[in-house]
């Protein structure tokens, strides 16, 4: 009998992490398409600041690469610079708040995705 | 009753019918010339301007269908959004300007300089910038003259979202060109993705120097408070302008015109 309930514990276990990680993968997906939807356009397919816009943009956008940089900035900063824009961090107007556009989820997801980017962590 | 009282029976009833034939067709023709006497062109007017947009109707869903949305909703996915080829339609009479529309569709030329969707239209290149690859933009459909006006005349009809276009939304100060600039430029940094003249500004948003021509002005103020209440997915974010910022900034626009034709020719370029 209790091996029973070991070999139910153990498959609801694994039907359980199943779910998590498709779930997980999406939203990494997501916030790569995401970032190259909307943030490349300034920020560059590659995150290394160089967007098509960048040409007649008085401040450079941040290169999302530049893992020294990107380490000194927490993660809460980072999102608060995308859901509120650059002038929420004192930064450049250039950034637009972008809160409207990502929900809080899709915010979060898009904060890990600058960290893969950067290879960095906070 | 005998042969010949038939005879005059069914002859009777002939003529009975002939002339209430006659009677009507009386009717008819007095009406149609009363109409013209009284000079109520407009009815026909109504008629032809009704057969205009019916066969705009038709031309649009057989060459604009494929990569407009002509009827609802706008795109809520990103899958959705991306796979759009042209802005929607179905909202195209409370945003466009006719006159505008059918000149544009008679000669269309690009209105966001890396495309419509500009991340189809990129080079990446490994170590250096993004740039766009001009020779990918895909050109617009061009119609006859006739049927540019019979498709802006249909266009005019698609009222969605009549409700959420604020009625003579601008004050009337006048616009103030030094303010409005500084505000497009330092404030709310909107040059970042949109040229206010040919070369100059961002690449990937519609030019603003001809805004005045193609929009209408209650929907260019309505649109800049909240993008997203008319396109979920729009690229614009909303930058929560206050009243202030959306009078200064819509009038701006508003004053702008473009270059005179070749004025720019290589600036696109460059």
């Amino acid at each position: 009998m209790k091996q029973s309930y070991r070999y139910i514990i153990g498959a609801l276990s694994l039907l359980a992490a199943m779910m998590m990680v498709p779930n997980g993968m999406a939203e990494a997906a997501t916030a790569r398409d995401n970032y190259r939807t909307y943030c490349a356009q300034c920020h560059g397919v590659n995150g290394s600041g160089g967007g098509v816009n960048t040409e007649s943009m008085s401040v450079q956008p941040r290169d999302h690469t530049d893992a020294k940089g990107m380490s000194g900035l927490t993660d809460a900063k980072l999102k608060k610079a995308i859901a509120e824009g650059g002038l929420a961090v004192s930064k450049s107007v250039l950034m637009p708040p972008w809160r409207a556009t990502f929900n809080d989820k899709e915010l979060d997801a898009l904060v890990g995705y600058l960290r893969e980017l950067c290879k960095c962590s906070e | 009753m005998g042969l010949r009282d038939k005879r005059m029976r069914l002859a009777g009833f002939g003529l009975l019918l002939f002339a209430i034939a006659v009677l009507f067709s009386a009717v008819s023709v007095g009406s149609a010339l009363n109409v013209e006497a009284a000079g109520t062109a407009g009815a026909t007017d109504l008629t032809e301007s009704a057969i205009s947009i019916k066969k705009g109707k038709i031309i649009l869903k057989s060459r604009c269908g494929k990569c407009h949305a002509i009827k609802g909703p706008a795109a809520t996915t990103l899958k959705d959004f991306k796979a759009r080829k042209g802005p929607d339609l179905f909202y195209a009479g409370v945003k466009y300007n006719e006159e505008w529309l059918i000149k544009w569709l008679a000669n269309p030329v690009p209105i966001r300089p890396a495309g419509f969707r500009y991340f189809k239209n990129i080079i990446v290149t490994e170590g250096s910038d993004d740039t766009v690859n001009w020779d990918a933009l895909a050109e617009h459909v061009a119609l006859t003259p006739d049927e540019a006006e019979m498709v802006a005349a249909t266009l005019m009809t698609f009222m969605a979202y009549k409700g959420k276009v604020k009625k003579n939304a601008l004050t009337e100060e006048p616009a103030d060109a030094f303010m409005g600039e500084m505000n497009f430029d330092k404030f709310s940094g909107c040059l970042a993705c949109h040229e206010i003249e040919p070369g100059y500004g961002g690449v990937t948003g519609p030019e603003v120097y001809t805004v005045a021509e193609r929009l209408k002005p209650d929907f260019i103020y309505s649109y800049l408070k909240s993008p997203q209440s008319f396109d979920p997915k729009s690229m614009m974010p909303d930058k929560e302008l206050g009243e202030n910022f959306l009078q200064v900034l819509t009038k701006y626009m508003l004053s702008l015109e473009a270059p005179p034709d070749g004025e720019y020719d290589e600036g696109e370029e460059e």
